[in-house]
């Protein structure tokens, strides 16, 4: 199936309800822009380049040449813990499915991007804030395994405010679990990639996000461990706006390159390319 | 303020009467036993009332009591005790104790979250929260221990990782993550205590191990409740409310298979009897490491792939469609 119509036939009513937004607004500069226009600039602000949150599967369609099966595609998240506040958490994530149109705050399967065979999971910040629950963790995990099982590079984009409150110790447990994964892909020789999107926090930076072989980012992408409001009120002062950005890391030495969203595409692929011309050693 | 040293007061004020009149009962030719039967009598009533049932937020209360065996406590029971120090790239992280030990005759490393007492000790300590010099500290003796085949034996006792400018310029995130990775990867056994508090990722990096074991009012969860409290409802304060919600406690957590074993605590908590319960504490990872090292190292990592393998996939058990999609 052709990615359009692929796209078309994964979007239910939702989608469509949600694509009538004809206008956006950037969040950075307020320039006012048509929607169109912004997916067609791969949702780049066309007046001050920022790059604004992607749904899982436009950024699918931007990477991925033709099929895309899907992986852990069936599985729904469940209630652990019983949780209710406001409101029950089953309840919640009802919102999130309509809002989203996605079953769960990740999408993986395999595909290929330029002719190179892969195994790409995207999170999604619109489904609760892109955290880590039971089912991202389960479908990251199938994923991880799928590419060691074929024996292809493994590319995963995050988005996320860390581990889900709402499945509480499960959701820790899935750092450990993606973590294990990550480990028996890599001793494989097999390659791994990140490439960290706005915001990339907490339990998800804190596993498989810092243990690829390659880290990318997008520009102005907030990353860190702790967020942002948490280091103000413990250190009781304001911090620079440059803090945990992208650009920030990359200074410092935790990334190996930011990347704008229009080269994305390019740079991932040169970097197939050199990890497909080395023989790999089994550890 | 700790809810359980509030508690204690009311307690502590009948010990001191009881106390004066056996002293006073000694010299005096007026039998007060009657009397001090009837206050012991009281005192463990009062006991029973106020920590025979505690809500999880009193637990929480209780696994950061100033008076709680710490690791250090539990290390100093060990039969030898080597530490080493220091990330070999920056500093020496004080909020994490690491060395060799060796514990029931068995040559281990033992490593730890070390909270402060007082206030003093708590500034340099940094009231438990590791800093990615911390971790890196872990990772290096975890690396070291799987090396030699030593077991790795380890402590938890953190509201959750250091989060500092500094902590963060470091990468605190990496720190974790690979500490996440060398515990997957070592070839050797590894038990973990959860002897006070259990926050979220910064707990964890010391968490991944072969057997989990937990006092009985520990608690170990996603996140501390306050800060579950403010990611989830932007207000700390409703921290007593996560902490309800959060299944934090020993008993839910080993319900859930998440850890495997509970030592339990005497009435009022672990400091009331602290050489009972760090013998106690000891001796379960004493037997732990013994049937641990009938495995062999690839059945060891093999054993703990599947087992976090599994934990939180049991909602898809009730699925049809499991695996590649479509």
């Amino acid at each position: 199936m052709a990615i359009p119509d692929w796209l078309r036939s994964r979007r239910g009513k939702n989608a469509e309800t949600r694509d009538a937004a004809v206008w956006s607004k950037c969040p950075m500069c307020g320039e006012v822009l048509y929607r169109r226009d912004l997916a067609a600039n791969l949702f780049v602000c066309t007046k001050c380049g920022h790059h604004f949150r992607m749904m899982a599967y436009d950024r699918i369609s931007m990477l991925i040449d033709g099929d895309f099966t899907e992986i852990g595609a069936g599985i729904r998240p469940g209630d652990p813990l019983g949780w209710v506040d406001k409101k029950t958490y089953p309840v919640k994530l009802a919102g999130d499915q309509e809002k989203s149109g996605l079953t769960e705050g990740i999408v993986c399967g395999v595909g290929s991007i330029d002719g190179f065979e892969v195994a790409l999971g995207v999170m999604d910040f619109h489904f609760r804030g892109g955290t880590m629950g039971t089912v991202v963790g389960e479908r990251l995990t199938l994923l991880l395994e799928e590419a060691r099982k074929r024996s292809i590079p493994c590319i995963i984009f995050t988005a996320s405010g860390g581990a889900r409150m709402e499945e509480g110790m499960f959701a820790l447990m899935q750092m450990a679990k993606t973590t294990a994964a990550v480990s028996r892909l890599k001793d494989d020789g097999n390659f791994f990639v990140t490439v960290l999107t706005d915001p990339t926090t907490g339990g998800v930076s804190a596993s498989f996000a810092f243990e690829s072989d390659i880290i990318v980012a997008e520009p102005k992408a907030m990353i860190g461990f702790a967020g942002r409001r948490v280091i103000e009120q413990t250190i009781r002062q304001k911090l620079p706006d440059q803090f945990q950005t992208a650009e920030f890391l990359l200074e410092k030495g935790h990334i190996d390159m930011v990347v704008d969203r229009h080269e994305l595409k390019a740079a991932l692929v040169r970097l197939l390319q050199y990890a497909a011309a080395g023989k790999r050693v089994r550890a | 303020m700790n809810l359980i040293v509030e508690r204690e007061k009311g307690l502590l004020e009948v010990e001191r009467r009881i106390s004066g009149l056996r002293s006073a009962n000694a010299n005096q030719p007026v039998d007060m036993s009657p009397e001090i039967a009837a206050l012991q009598k009281k005192y463990e009533e009062l006991q029973r009332e106020l920590f025979g049932s505690l809500t999880p937020w009193q637990k929480v209360h209780m696994a950061r009591h100033p008076d709680r065996p710490t690791t250090l406590d539990y290390i100093a029971q060990l039969d030898r005790f080597d530490e080493l120090h220091g990330d070999r790239m920056f500093r020496d992280d004080p909020a994490v104790v690491a060395g060799f030990a060796l514990l029931g005759g068995r040559a281990v490393m033992v490593m730890g979250q070390q909270r402060g007492r007082d206030t003093k000790e708590n500034l340099r300590r940094n009231f438990g929260m590791v800093t990615p010099e911390g971790y890196r500290k872990v990772q290096r003796l975890a690396k070291t221990a799987s090396r030699l085949g030593l077991p790795i034996v380890t402590f938890i006792d953190t509201k959750g990782a250091d989060p500092g400018i500094s902590s963060e310029e470091h990468a605190q995130s990496e720190a974790i993550a690979m500490c996440l990775y060398e515990f997957t990867e070592a070839r050797v056994p590894i038990v973990a205590t959860i002897v006070g508090e259990g926050g979220s990722g910064g707990a964890l990096a010391l968490g991944i191990a072969d057997r989990v074991i937990m006092l009985e009012n520990s608690v170990y969860s996603v996140a501390s409740p306050e800060g579950c409290a403010a990611i989830l409802w932007g207000d700390s304060a409703k921290a007593e409310e996560a902490a309800e919600r959060l299944k934090l406690t020993a008993a839910d957590l080993q319900r859930f298979g998440i850890i495997d074993e509970i030592v339990p605590e005497p009435l009022g908590g672990a400091h009331r009897d602290p050489a009972r319960v760090v013998a106690e504490v000891l001796g379960s990872i004493g037997s732990s490491l013994q049937q641990l090292s009938e495995s062999s190292p690839d059945a060891l990592r093999e054993a703990r792939y599947q087992k976090y393998r599994r934990i939180g996939a049991w909602q898809t058990e009730r699925l049809e469609t499991v695996g590649p999609g479509r």
